[in-house]
């Protein structure tokens, strides 16, 4: 990774659900090729930071800014619906906790793929299937099962098949809310590796919510520590957890347990 | 700028606070100052718990020091960095191109090979990948490890086989700073002369070396300068 032009900024984010605090007053810089990991306990606003982010909830105050394609830093609530949309089906992906949110159970998983493709143009059925193919290869899924709904399939390859859904149409930001919480150990390890891999490989930069710092340390390059809707800590992934100085997130980083 | 050593370290402090523990403040650095310029391997000397550990892993911005510079000449540029005020994103750049950490643990990935984990920081500084599974199985043969250990992820190895796979991946990328804590912790003498060989060439190559090293006679094999670091420096000047 190397820094090149800002991706995203943000500054002083704010989410409420009436007088609950959801997330408050965050503010970062992410920049290409960039791994950037929100941690913190279940309640701690991780989840609604990630969703005010990428515009699904709507910010009570601040901004987030995206370096738009050929547009460059734009302020996202000057963003039409339409070309908000837009953002999320072609340059953003997103990777659900549960699949069955990230997917669509009932058809293949070629279409789940080819979907996406056609969302940006492409219209030739042979070639949507020869990427879609190409995809599950990526991810190490049988090409065999391109025909098959992911209702058949395990709960690794549903994760697996919704990183080839968003990868496929190349965007330069994903979301990713507890991609392995519902896996086994087994299972995450595989899953993890692949996404060490592909973000390299594609340059992509990734905002990661997860409560496992292993995983964290394993993928993120900054890690943001969150407690009751606040930032109380932020910095290069192994100082924050090796040197940690905030009393939450030495109390955090004191309570792991380790194999 | 020739005249610019690799690393320059200035009245560097390091104390932690433990929140956990009522807030317990424990000095471990104070005006800490010193250069290592190219060529050159320094062996950080002192007992244990003096902050020789502490020390390496503020120079890798792994620690944050309390006060301070650690100044770094940046690989293939003619500036230097503080990287005590440098951002995270100079820091990740300073750790593919110019500096290398050794630790006496290797920190596994899952269900990636031995030969992959040694060939990503070539790689990653622009080696095609089969250059760069050469060069790995190069250093993995010198260091002993037997052949049909290469393909496989290092979480079942043993200590020693573990630590042969942390040195070859910490001197496969040529960076003009390597950091190495203990690396020869768990070797049998072969594989010991083996790794002050790779410090030696590392040396000559103009790399500049902070080491901390338990055994003896390695120390007196490698090292060019000698920097006692005391225990507690800061806590009997205070008395």
């Amino acid at each position: 990774m190397k820094p090149g032009k800002l991706l995203l900024q943000v500054r002083d984010l704010s989410k409420y659900y009436g007088n609950r605090v959801g997330c408050e007053r965050v503010s970062f810089d992410l920049f290409p090729g960039e791994v950037l990991c929100i941690a913190g306990e279940s309640g701690s606003g991780k989840s609604t930071l990630l969703q005010t982010l990428a515009f699904e909830l709507r910010p009570n105050s601040g901004s987030v800014c995206y370096d738009l394609r050929g547009e460059g830093l734009t302020d996202l609530a000057r963003l039409p619906d339409a070309s908000l949309r837009e953002l999320w089906r072609t340059d953003w992906g997103f990777v659900r906790q549960n699949p069955r949110d990230g997917l669509r159970m009932r058809v293949s998983a070629g279409a789940n793929i080819g979907e996406r493709l056609m969302a940006i143009g492409e219209r030739h059925y042979g070639d949507i299937r020869l990427q879609a193919q190409d995809w599950l290869r990526t991810v190490e899924i049988d090409e065999a099962r391109l025909d098959e709904a992911p209702t058949s399939f395990s709960g690794g390859m549903q994760q697996r098949l919704q990183i080839a859904r968003n990868l496929v149409t190349r965007p330069r930001l994903v979301f990713m809310d507890e991609p392995t919480a519902g896996l086994d150990v087994s299972v995450q390890a595989r899953f993890l590796d692949l996404l060490r891999r592909l973000t390299s490989e594609l340059n992509l930069a990734v905002i990661l919510v997860t409560h496992d710092l292993a995983v964290a340390r394993l993928l993120a390059h900054r890690l943001i520590v969150m407690r009751q809707g606040r930032v109380v800590e932020t910095g290069l992934t192994d100082q924050v957890l090796d040197d940690p100085h905030h009393p939450y997130t030495q109390l955090l980083v004191s309570s792991v347990l380790t194999a | 700028m020739p005249n610019l050593p690799t690393l320059g370290v200035r009245r560097l402090g390091k104390q932690f606070t433990l929140h956990t523990q009522g807030g317990a403040r424990i000095p471990v650095l104070d005006e800490i100052s010193f250069d290592v310029d190219h060529g050159e391997c320094l062996v950080l000397d002192g007992p244990s718990g003096a902050g020789k550990s502490t020390l390496l892993r503020c120079l890798y911005a792994n620690y944050l020091p309390t006060q301070g510079e650690i100044w770094v000449r940046e690989a293939g540029s003619p500036g230097r960095i503080d990287i005590v005020l440098a951002t995270p994103q100079q820091i990740v750049e300073l750790r593919r191109t110019t500096i290398s950490y050794v630790s006496q643990f290797l920190r596994v990935i899952p269900r990636v090979s031995a030969l992959d984990i040694v060939a990503e920081p070539a790689q990653r500084l622009g080696c095609a990948a089969a250059e760069a599974r050469d060069k790995a199985a190069a250093l993995l043969a010198r260091l002993n490890l037997p052949e049909r250990l290469w393909q496989l992820p290092p979480a079942t190895f043993s200590g020693g086989e573990q630590q042969r796979v942390n040195i070859a991946r910490g001197f496969i990328a040529e960076r003009p700073l390597m950091l190495l804590d203990e690396p020869t912790a768990s070797l049998d003498a072969i594989n010991r002369n083996m790794v002050v060989s790779l410090i030696r060439e590392a040396c000559a190559r103009g790399a500049a070396i902070v080491g901390i090293f338990h055994d003896a006679e390695v120390r007196d094999a490698v090292a060019t300068r000698r920097l006692p670091v005391q225990p507690g420096i800061a806590a009997a000047l205070a008395a």
